[in-house]
């Protein structure tokens, strides 16, 4: 690969936000216009316990470079629990993922709150900054998925 | 396939400037099932929601993508329009192009790609949105309040007040609860009697109010506004209706020598009693284990000298079942168990009493008639060594991780009570910190130390030896000046920590109401609904959600009751479309969805199924619609993807997650 | 055997049981099949030796559905599925008569393959009373070896000798691991993640998704799989590439996570020969590492470790902190 075409990575990131905090959070970053890279797409969820590990796979399945999570912080959850549910499967699942060799930063949870929109930006600048630096997701990609 | 519409809003300028909406509604046009895109300035003003309507009609559309601002914003708008044309109102989705897209990126093209893959994902899902409706549920117009101390009796009378016909259960003969144990009150020393007791006679005389002492919860089913609840009133041997409470049957009671619940074990109460004189309602129970009559068939004293014939040996327990439509849960709390702190010599001295056995001591119609003494001896003790966090704030498992909030306050309110009424007797404290946050409460603890010469001392006791000469060395440490301390006292005191009522698991496990690892009921919001349970429908009340002292049980005791009464009000309950719903072929029926559920919405039950020709009867998880609250917990947990998520489904998700990744 | 066979026939002309659930001679010496056994002639293929790996405890959850009680033979670690089970009310306990069956480790033909014994006839030593060599009659003449060094991987690590649960107990056990049990786990976990990719890579691509490891598990026990309904767009698709396979046993080990008892029998039934024990070990260990020790099954405890939590559990992030 040519370093031009290195520079021209665009990397596919979905973020899932719980509905009451984390996604109320990227609201705030765009109200107060804190910028991140468009290469993050946002799914709203109810809570970061309705985030399935297949849901992150499929993701993975059909090209995404990165998969991040974002929740309320543990103690504020919306449904009280949801989070800490949501945080033993995806420390389990990332762990697995790291077992079987996939680079473990290519997901991520972080918690952010309603009031954390700079947070919420700066969490997606490092993040996609790391997946750039990790390149193309290929270990886990379905290449049925590809044109 | 459903026929979408898609509509961009330039939201003024702050879309439209960095995001070509032309050229979404042009993508739009291309994606499969969109049947019509437009764009306009203001979709959410009453013409953007006008054009909505029209096409929603015109072009008969089955599904809405908005492309606007944050669903946060408009989602309601957006979806009561579509309801007014006729469609579904959960068939339309917002395409969060404004804080999510065109504030945060400059550059126009690059915004643009990423507002229409916005669109595309909410397309994708639309395209699998079914139409939802609200249920409704009826709401039983009565409030339970399960516990009779402060906390249930002000609920009680708040929601009476407001006009409900309340019911409270209370486990022991009296309403009353802990607040009837106290002496005086802090800050301001008044007798806790004397404001205690009107609160009761009020409860017990309000229209609305029904009092069910001496009685337990046995069993609770249903859902929020409509509670079924099995009240066991326990056989009090005496007829309520006929005795005159005059209290002729105690005084002749032969079995005399039944340590007193009410005086903590300090004194002794008959068989046939009430706990205190201010009892209400003011009519005995006979205590069965204890009565010589039920153990031996013998006596019968109480039966030969009532008058009024209320004695009835062969009462048996009842139950009532009633229906509410609230239920609060006010069970309060008792003292820990001290076998762990046995270095205090609790167990060893009679001269180690505990805060609350101090304050029916220091009580006139207590064990010594409000005469400070000591228990052994009965000689006035001249030095008196206080010892706080007895079990709080305990870093091992002896004791509780958390402050016990009121040891403070009222360690500093027997201190100065001893040295006003006693003022030749010393008074030492040992503590860890004094907490003192509350409305004069810092002035109270400074007037003890100040005014009234209270000798506190920072540091911990290590031991309590008794002595053989009858005093107590007490071994301690002085942290500020770091010294060690040896005491000689006449009586040590500790304040040992509070901890929820013991009964309340079993309550909580009935409510399904969630409890902490402390046994305390757990709040639907910290912050922000603080005397909700998350069980919709359960409110707490008083220590049960946590340590507090008497003003603030009183203010979250109105607090629920403000909480159920809005309840109540209700004729109807509007219940929350995007629930979990479990498909009884693919259910396994492994209880693993109902243990994740916070909200006790996943029931079981045994259902007949025809699974294409297999007809058997197997154990399918059932939901709540009136409980669910949609977190989507228990749709990770369910490994065959039975337990789904209306509006938030499986496939809706992969279908968003698929658009994105195109 | 004799005492088990004896014990079961009387326990079925009494009427305390309508059939007995346990092995029965295969074509081959070494492939006794579980199978059900109703009637007194039925028993003359009969077999417990220690060829009989399989785990019947899944077979319970059809054998629960029928009229009468089941009497079936479980090994120590076999309890561990059934309680399971029951705890997730897929078996019904009153519908089982249990007899603990002694074992002393379970053998592996794949290892005696290995051993270079191979064309076997006939086997001596593979008895539950039998001894520590096993002698083979095989195309090639005669040849042996030590009962220990063919056993399954799994008895290398075994949980115990005690059962979980029984109505009664028939034969002795025996102690045999003598190995631990993450070792294999944490030999991979060295590793460096191309190595860990690689490895992973061309262990799964053998797979052939003939779903055996599935149909044995007991904790795989959904009515209807998710690779095999619609609720999720992922039914079984024909195997054509890697990350298929991968998104399979990921899954499917994370199912069955804090509800695996590590039975083994995944392993033992692929055809591939894939170390599929190794995902649900991971699982468990990581399980053990972050969230205090658990061993599925051997509690009447009905939440496991991922329908549980605590405020303090670890962050996700501490797979990328610990490398």
């Amino acid at each position: 690969m040519s370093i031009e075409a290195k520079e021209e990575f665009r990397p596919k990131i979905v973020a899932f936000c719980c509905n009451w905090c984390s996604y109320a959070g990227a609201d705030l970053a765009g109200s107060s216009r804190l910028a991140y890279p468009a290469d993050v797409k946002i799914i709203r969820v109810p809570c970061s316990c309705r985030v399935n590990p297949m849901f992150i796979l499929r993701a993975f399945e059909r090209g995404a470079d990165g998969v991040i999570l974002c929740g309320c912080h543990p103690g504020d959850c919306h449904y009280t629990s949801g989070n800490y549910y949501a945080r033993r499967r995806m420390t389990l699942l990332f762990s697995m993922l790291d077992f079987i060799g996939v680079e473990n930063g290519r997901t991520r949870v972080e918690w952010v709150s309603a009031a954390e929109g700079v947070k919420f930006s700066t969490t997606m600048r490092e993040f996609v900054d790391k997946i750039r630096s990790l390149g193309k997701n290929v270990r886990l990609e379905d290449l049925r998925c590809r044109n | 396939m459903q026929r979408i519409g898609v509509f961009v809003c330039h939201c003024g300028t702050n879309i439209a400037a960095t995001v070509d909406v032309k050229k979404v509604v042009e993508m739009a046009l291309a994606e499969p099932g969109v049947v019509h895109a437009e764009d306009y300035q203001y979709m959410c003003s009453e013409v953007g929601q006008e054009k909505i309507q029209n096409a929603i009609r015109e072009k008969n559309l089955g599904g809405v993508v908005v492309c606007s601002c944050s669903p946060r914003m408009h989602e309601t708008t957006f979806r009561n329009a579509a309801q007014k044309a006729g469609l579904n109102p959960y068939m339309v989705e917002i395409a969060n192009i404004r804080e999510h897209c065109s504030w945060i990126h400059k550059d126009v093209k690059e915004a643009t790609e990423k507002a229409v893959i916005l669109m595309r994902a909410a397309v994708a899902k639309v395209n699998l949105n079914t139409p939802l409706k609200a249920g409704e549920s009826r709401v039983t117009k009565r409030a339970l309040v399960i516990g009779g101390g402060i906390a249930g009796i002000q609920t009680a009378l708040d929601i009476a007040e407001a006009g409900y016909p309340v019911d409270i259960v209370e486990k022991t003969p009296s309403i009353g609860g802990r607040m009837s144990q106290l002496d005086k009150t802090f800050p301001t020393l008044d007798c806790s009697s004397c404001i205690l007791t009107p609160k009761m006679v009020d409860a017990s005389a309000h229209p609305n109010i029904t009092l069910y002492t001496y009685s337990e919860v046995e069993k609770v089913s249903g859902f929020v506004g409509d509670f079924t609840v099995d009240i066991r009133k326990k056989a009090r041997s005496v007829d309520m209706s006929k005795c005159t409470g005059c209290g002729v049957c105690q005084e002749k009671c032969p079995s005399k020598k039944i340590p007193s619940e009410f005086n903590r074990g300090l004194s002794n109460r008959t068989a046939i009693y009430t706990p205190f004189a201010q009892a209400i309602p003011n009519v005995p129970v006979i205590d069965r284990e204890n009565c010589i009559k039920f153990k031996t068939g013998k006596c019968g004293v109480c039966s030969k000298v009532c008058q009024a014939g209320a004695i009835d040996y062969n009462q048996k327990d009842e139950i009532i079942t009633e229906k509410y439509g609230a239920i609060v849960v006010a069970t309060g709390f008792d003292m820990i168990k001290l076998d762990k702190y046995d270095e205090y010599a609790y167990s060893q001295s009679k001269d180690v009493i505990t805060s609350l056995e101090l304050e029916r001591i220091m009580n006139a119609a207590g064990p010594t008639s409000g005469h400070l003494e000591r228990l052994s001896d009965g000689k006035a003790p001249k030095e008196i060594v206080f010892i706080q966090c007895v079990g709080s704030r305990c870093a091992d498992d002896r004791g509780k991780s958390y402050c016990s909030k009121i040891c403070c306050m009222y360690t500093a309110k027997h201190a100065m009570l001893i040295r006003d009424k006693y003022p030749d007797v010393n008074v030492t404290v040992f503590y860890i910190d004094v907490r003192t946050p509350g409305k004069n409460f810092d002035e109270f603890y400074r007037r003890a130390v100040e005014e009234y010469g209270v000798n506190y001392i920072k540091g911990q006791v290590g031991k309590v030896i008794p002595q053989p000469n009858g005093k107590l060395l007490v071994q301690g440490a002085d942290l500020i000046d770091n010294k060690q301390i040896l005491k000689e006292a006449d009586m040590v005191v500790l304040a040992a920590a509070i901890e929820p009522n013991p009964d309340v698991r079993k309550i909580a496990t009935m409510l399904t109401a969630s409890i902490d690892t402390n046994n305390f009921l757990t709040e639907a919001h910290a912050k922000l609904r603080p005397v909700e349970s998350p069980t919709a429908g359960i409110f707490l009340s008083g220590v049960c959600q946590g340590p507090k002292d008497i003003p603030e049980t009183v203010s979250q005791a109105g607090a629920a009751a403000v909480k159920a009464i809005g309840l109540l009000a209700k004729d109807k309950l509007l219940t929350n479309p995007c629930t979990a719903h479990s498909d009884e072929l693919l259910s396994n029926g492994c209880s693993q969805c109902a243990h994740v559920c916070p909200y006790g919405a996943i029931t079981y039950e045994e259902r007949q199924v025809n699974d294409h020709g297999i007809r058997e009867v197997r154990r399918i998880a059932v939901v709540n619609d009136a409980l669910c609250q949609g977190c989507g917990a228990c749709t990770v947990t369910c490994p065959s993807g039975a337990m789904d998520l209306q509006g938030f489904s499986n496939r809706q998700i992969q279908a968003e997650v698929d658009a994105i990744c195109l | 055997m004799q005492e088990l066979i004896n014990r079961a026939k009387e326990l079925l002309a009494d009427g305390t049981v309508a059939r007995v659930l346990g092995w029965k001679a295969g074509d081959l010496p070494f492939n006794p099949e579980p199978a059900y056994f109703e009637k007194e002639e039925d028993f003359a293929d009969f077999v417990y030796d220690g060829f009989c790996g399989a785990n019947l405890s899944k077979y319970m959850i059809e054998a629960s559905k029928l009229e009468g009680k089941t009497l079936v033979c479980l090994k120590p670690c076999d309890t561990y599925s059934f309680r399971q089970l029951m705890k997730e009310h897929r078996v019904n306990r009153e519908k089982a008569y249990i007899i603990g069956v002694g074992c002393r480790g379970k053998l592996d033909v794949n290892k005696i393959r290995d051993l270079g014994i191979k064309g076997i006839e006939s086997v001596q030593g593979a008895e539950i009373e039998g001894s520590d060599t096993l002698t083979f009659q095989t195309l090639y003449g005669e040849k042996t070896c030590s009962y220990a060094d063919a056993m399954l991987e799994r008895c290398h690590v075994c949980k115990g000798k005690e059962h979980m649960i029984y109505d009664e107990l028939i034969g002795e056990s025996r102690e045999t691991k003598d190995a631990d049990r993450f070792a294999e786990v944490e030999k991979i976990e060295a590793m460096s993640p191309e190595e860990r990719f690689a490895y992973f890579q061309k262990e799964l691509s053998k797979c052939i998704r003939c779903n055996a490891c599935r149909n044995v598990c007991p904790a795989c026990s959904c009515r209807k799989c998710v690779f095999d309904s619609n609720k999720f767009d992922s039914a079984q698709k024909a195997n054509v590439n890697s990350f298929e396979e991968k998104m399979f046993h990921i899954i499917r080990a994370f199912h069955v996570a804090g509800r695996c008892t590590d039975c083994g029998e995944c392993s033992r039934v692929c055809p591939q020969g894939i170390p599929l024990h190794l995902f649900n070990r991971k699982f468990i260990k990581d399980i053990d590492e972050l969230y205090g020790e658990y061993q599925a099954g051997a509690d009447d405890e009905e939440r496991g470790p991922l329908t549980s939590y605590t405020v303090d559990d670890a962050e996700p992030g501490i797979v990328a902190e610990r490398g």
